[in-house]
C-alpha cells in the first residue's frame, strides 16, 4: 500500500495518463445535426476525412452510450430543451463540441427564433468556428479535444450575456482587426 | 399589355381570372394580370363561395392548393404607402388538369384578422393555415386545429408581424436575450 500512497503519487498518475490516452482514442461521439453544417459533417466523417484515424470513427445515436456531443447545426428555442436534455442524459465524463458559427454564437441568426451560442445552454468545450467549418478545421478541433480528454479537462462553465463571462478566457479575450490584419499578413 | 388574354378572349375561351370575375362581378375588387400570372383580390366574405366555384367548376377545376400564406402590409415601402387593409392572406390555385395558375389575395383587417378556412375544400390548407396564424396571427374560421405550428405554444405574439420586434427571443431555457 506504500507504493499506492506515496508522494510521488506514481501509480495515480500514471493511470490517470492511460485513461486519458484510452479515451482519447475511443471517441464515442454522438452527432445532434440539425442544419447545413451536418453536410460537413458527414464529409468529415466519410472516408476521405476518415475521422476513424483519430479514434472517432463510431457515432452512437444514443446520448447514454457516448462521450462527446457534437451539436451541429443551428439551435433554435424550441430545439434547445431537447440538447440540454440530451446533454443531461450522457454519462460522465463527457465533453461537448459546438460545430458551426451557429452553435458557438448564433452566428448570422439574430433572430426571434435561435439560441444565441449553445454556450448558454450546456458547458461547450471545443469552438469550430466556420460556415460551415471545413473538414481540416473539424479535424484540428478534434485534436484540440484529444488534447482535453488527455489531460482530463472539462469545461464546466456557461455563458452568461448579463455579466459577459463564462466562456474559455481566450475567447473572452476577443480577436481586433489588427490582428487578423497582422494574422493574415504574417501567413505565407 | 395583355395579347394572349385578348386573343383567347375573341377564341370565346376565357381565362380563370376572367370566368370568376363573370361570376362573381359584385365581389371583385382588383385584377391583375402579367402574362398569364393572374390576381384576383376579393372581399373576405366571398372567399368560401369563390373557393368552391374555384374547385368545382370543369373548365376550372384547380384540384390542387400550392401555397397559402399572408402579408403584412405595416410600414410597406418604408410607410410610404398605406393599405386600406394591414393584412393580405395570399391564395396560389393550380390546376394539374388545364395547367393554369390564379393567385387570391383577400385583405383582412388588424382589428378582427379573420378569413374562412379553405380545409373542407383543400386539405392541403391545414398546415398552410397554422402556419400564418403562427407567424401573422390570423384567425382561419373553422379549422379544425388551428395551434402554432413553428413556434412553441408559450410564445407570445406573432413572429412575422412587422411590429415585432426582430431580435426578441423569448427562450423556453436559458437566458432571456
Ligand atoms: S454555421 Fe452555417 S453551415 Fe452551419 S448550420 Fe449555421 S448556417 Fe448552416
Amino acid at each position: 500500500m506504500s507504493f499506492l500512497s506515496s508522494p510521488t503519487g506514481f501509480l495515480t498518475s500514471t493511470i490517470k495518463d492511460a485513461l486519458g490516452w484510452a479515451r482519447k482514442y475511443s471517441i464515442f461521439q454522438y452527432p445532434f445535426v440539425t442544419a447545413c453544417c451536418g453536410m460537413e459533417y458527414m464529409s468529415t466523417a466519410a472516408s476521405h476525412y476518415d475521422v476513424d484515424r483519430f479514434g472517432a470513427g463510431f457515432p452512437r445515436f444514443s446520448p447514454r452510450q457516448s462521450d462527446v456531443l457534437f451539436v451541429v447545426g443551428t439551435i433554435s428555442h424550441k430545439m434547445a430543451p431537447v440538447l440540454k436534455t440530451i446533454h443531461d442524459q450522457m454519462c460522465e465524463p463527457k465533453w461537448v463540441v459546438a460545430f458551426g458559427v451557429c452553435t458557438c454564437t448564433g452566428g448570422f441568426y439574430d433572430n426571434y427564433s435561435t439560441v444565441m451560442g449553445i454556450d448558454t445552454i450546456i458547458p461547450v468545450d471545443i469552438y469550430i468556428p466556420g460556415c460551415p467549418p471545413r473538414p481540416e478545421n473539424v479535424i484540428d478541433g478534434l485534436m484540440k479535444l484529444q488534447e482535453k480528454i488527455q489531460k482530463g479537462e472539462q469545461s464546466r462553465t456557461l455563458y452568461d450575456p448579463r455579466t459577459k463571462t463564462g466562456r474559455p478566457a481566450e475567447l473572452s479575450q476577443g480577436y481586433s482587426i489588427e490582428q487578423h490584419i497582422k494574422h493574415i499578413e504574417s501567413s505565407p | 399589355m395583355t395579347p394572349n388574354l385578348t386573343t383567347s378572349k375573341e377564341q370565346g375561351i376565357l381565362t380563370p381570372l376572367q370566368r370568376v370575375q363573370e361570376q362573381f362581378s359584385q365581389e371583385v375588387v382588383e385584377t391583375h394580370a402579367f402574362r398569364g400570372d393572374e390576381t384576383l383580390v376579393i372581399r373576405p366574405g366571398a372567399l368560401l363561395a369563390v373557393a368552391k366555384f374555384l374547385k368545382t367548376a370543369p373548365e376550372l377545376d384547380f384540384n390542387f392548393l400550392m401555397d397559402l400564406t399572408a402579408v403584412d402590409y405595416l410600414f410597406f415601402a418604408g410607410g410610404r404607402v398605406q393599405k386600406e387593409f394591414r393584412f393580405e392572406v395570399v391564395y396560389h390555385f393550380y390546376s394539374l388538369k388545364h395547367n393554369h395558375r390564379l393567385r387570391i389575395k383577400v385583405p383582412v383587417d388588424e382589428k378582427d384578422p379573420e378569413v374562412d378556412t379553405l380545409t373542407g375544400l383543400w386539405p392541403s390548407a391545414d398546415w398552410y393555415e397554422r402556419e400564418a396564424w403562427d407567424m401573422f396571427g390570423i384567425q382561419f374560421k373553422g379549422h379544425p386545429n388551428l395551434k402554432r405550428i413553428l413556434m412553441y405554444e408559450e410564445f407570445q405574439g406573432h413572429a412575422l408581424r412587422k411590429d415585432y420586434p426582430f431580435n426578441k427571443r423569448q427562450p423556453l431555457i436559458g437566458p432571456q436575450n
